[in-house]
């Protein structure tokens, strides 16, 4: 088995350097990668491209024909030892995701009530009464890996993935949940569509999203979902995001 | 007069419009997309007069054909040999040429290479999307409504620089362009997963031919040849995938991530091909050889500098050509006339113009 040391600095080409803070899915962890994102975007050096942060790790991508380097790797380690634990979470912004379920909208969420040998109501009520953690963004635009999830919602993947699933679909998969920001092939099974463009290019912001937000799920009627379609195609559709204290136990 | 406008007559194979990327959001996991051979791609921007992130369009082994329904400019073909010509007349690559309303540009053939870039006076002005108007496919942004050319495109270019007209005639010296030798070894920079390969792993990658297999395309290079031994696991949680990034699923073969990449992923990647070597992979095709050799970060970026320090002699020989358009052909280093040029940045209004200035002396 390999062990390290972290935080370590990893080489990732002559363009990109990454920063990784452990070997597991935990938001201590993530925090800590949120915390070295926003310090490394705001020492904006020269040559700077983009921050990546995923669930363990931060890439930062430079221009290797501008950026200098050995400094960089150098300020990158004096952050990744000054930033310590992270700054504990006082605030959570919780985005919320309008969904209709089940009908020609989440046409497995019959099969996923049978197989937790739950009532469709029950799935819904669990799906949507506990916050999922956006531990980071990846895959296709605007397509958030989430964590928390009720574990008593877990089933497996289908056997036989979709060719394409619409966007908006949300989704389980093992103990996954998720929405698909564009259309796309895709094994996890439909209990749900939200009427928000997860992604639209021509809007600013195209993504709503962010590493480090909560997700919360809000049940919908057709009305209401007809409505929000409506707008989103519009484009004026803006999600309720709130911020909540954290009450610090 | 009026800048250029093309019309697509035949599409060609795969014609996208690109620049040279969308950064800035792949944290929300947009993909980069921009131009495969970079470095050809910037160094036809110069030529044609063009600022080196003005749109251009990359042309996959066959070429398209496309008619100038208005204004003039100037023209030039980069990167892969795919029989270019303006109205029937062969017109070499790296060479700047003015055309206008009536004139054809099409593609007989592809000689060497798989792709070339025709940049245009202007750049080619298609809404900017996330600050970028190369087109990525797979989530339908940017370019001509986020899709590959089709025949009854309209192409608008912007308004070209103020001294295009001078480009004419210049041509790119043999020993500024990119190396496209397809026998050389690609350089890789080990890590950031090297370690989760055994030694012999390792060995066997370094030291085996791999062969382009049918599966390439602008997202990434599927290769063939000896298994990769993993030591442990072939799958990480997900991190950031870099272009040239070579990942090894659990198969062991390896695949190189290119311009379309997802942004993120959750195999291990044994190295990085160095940036400079994009170009010599991007005109490879399937079935050709892929070679790997060890480079070590200091040479890597010492390589990436000087693929830099290309484009600025580029910039200063056009600047000189600017100044004697004259039709002989001087060995790069015997052109010494100091050149004083600069760009600045002015905020007026609230609005950013760039300014850029050169010194022309008249004969």
């Amino acid at each position: 088995m390999i062990s390290h040391e972290y935080p370590r600095i990893l080489t990732a080409g002559d363009g990109c350097v990454v920063a990784e803070f452990g070997d597991s899915i935990d938001m201590g962890i993530n925090s800590r990668v949120a915390a070295l994102g926003q310090a490394v975007r705001k020492l904006a050096f020269p040559g700077l491209l983009d921050t990546v942060p995923t669930y363990r790790s931060l890439a930062v991508y430079f221009d290797p024909e501008v950026t200098d380097v050995d400094r960089l790797y150098k300020r990158m380690e004096t952050l990744c030892r000054e930033g310590g634990e992270g700054a504990a979470e006082t605030v959570r912004r919780v985005i919320l995701i309008p969904t209709l379920y089940g009908g020609d909208r989440g046409p497995d969420l019959e099969d996923v009530a049978g197989l937790l040998e739950l009532s469709a109501e029950e799935v819904i009520k669990r799906h949507s009464s506990r916050d999922c953690y956006c531990y980071m963004l990846g895959f296709t635009p605007g397509f958030s890996y989430l964590g928390g999830m009720d574990p008593s919602l877990e089933v497996p993947r289908l056997k036989n993935p979709r060719e394409i699933i619409p966007a908006g679909s949300v989704a389980i998969g093992g103990k996954q949940t998720g929405i698909y920001s564009i259309p796309s092939p895709g094994g996890w099974r439909l209990i749900g569509t939200t009427p928000m463009r997860m992604f639209d290019a021509r809007r600013d912001p195209a993504i709503f999203l962010e590493a480090g937000m909560w997700v919360r799920f809000r049940p919908i009627e057709r009305e209401e979902f007809a409505r929000i379609d409506a707008e989103s195609e519009a484009g004026s559709y803006r999600p309720e995001i709130i911020e909540e204290e954290v009450s610090q136990s | 007069m009026s800048p250029l406008v093309l019309s697509v007559q035949a599409p060609g194979m795969l014609t996208t419009v690109q620049d040279i990327g969308r950064w800035g959001a792949q944290g929300q996991g947009m993909p980069v997309a921009g131009a495969m051979d970079a470095q050809a791609f910037r160094m036809g921007n110069i030529i044609v007069g063009n600022r080196e992130e003005d749109a251009g369009i990359e042309v996959t082994l066959m070429g398209p054909k496309l008619l100038v329904v208005e204004g003039e400019g100037i023209v030039a073909v980069t990167g892969a040999e795919l029989g270019f010509s303006v109205n029937g007349h062969a017109v070499p690559n790296w060479t700047a040429v003015k055309i206008g309303e009536g004139d054809v540009l099409s593609f007989s053939a592809p000689r060497s290479g798989c792709r070339a870039y025709l940049c245009l006076s202007g750049g080619i002005d298609v809404p900017s999307v996330l600050g970028s108007r190369s087109t990525y496919t797979r989530a339908k942004v940017g370019g001509v409504e986020g899709r590959a050319l089709k025949k009854g495109d309209r192409l608008p270019c912007g308004e070209p620089g103020p001294l295009w007209r001078r480009c004419a005639g210049f041509v790119c010296p043999e020993e500024l362009r990119p190396r496209y030798d397809p026998a050389a070894p690609l350089r890789v920079i080990a890590g950031p997963q090297d370690d989760h390969f055994t030694p012999a792993g390792r060995e066997t990658f370094y030291a085996s031919e791999y062969t382009i297999s049918n599966s390439a395309d602008r997202m990434g290079y599927r290769l063939d040849g000896p298994v990769i031994e993993h030591e442990g696991a072939a799958d990480i949680i997900s991190d950031a995938i870099p272009l040239g990034a070579v990942q090894v699923p659990g198969h062991g073969q390896p695949i190189v991530m290119l311009a379309d990449r997802q942004t993120t992923g959750g195999y291990t990647k044994i190295g990085v091909v160095c940036s400079v070597d994009m170009a010599a992979l991007s005109q490879r095709l399937p079935g050709e050889k892929v070679r790997f050799v060890s480079v070590s970060l200091k040479d890597a970026l010492a390589l990436a500098r000087e693929a830099g320090g290309k484009r600025q002699r580029l910039l200063e020989l056009r600047a000189a050509w600017r100044s004697h358009p004259a039709p002989a052909v001087l060995p790069v280093e015997e052109i010494t006339m100091p050149v004083t040029r600069g760009e600045v940045l002015l905020h007026l209004d609230g609005e950013a113009h760039s300014v850029t200035w050169e010194e022309i002396k008249e004969e």
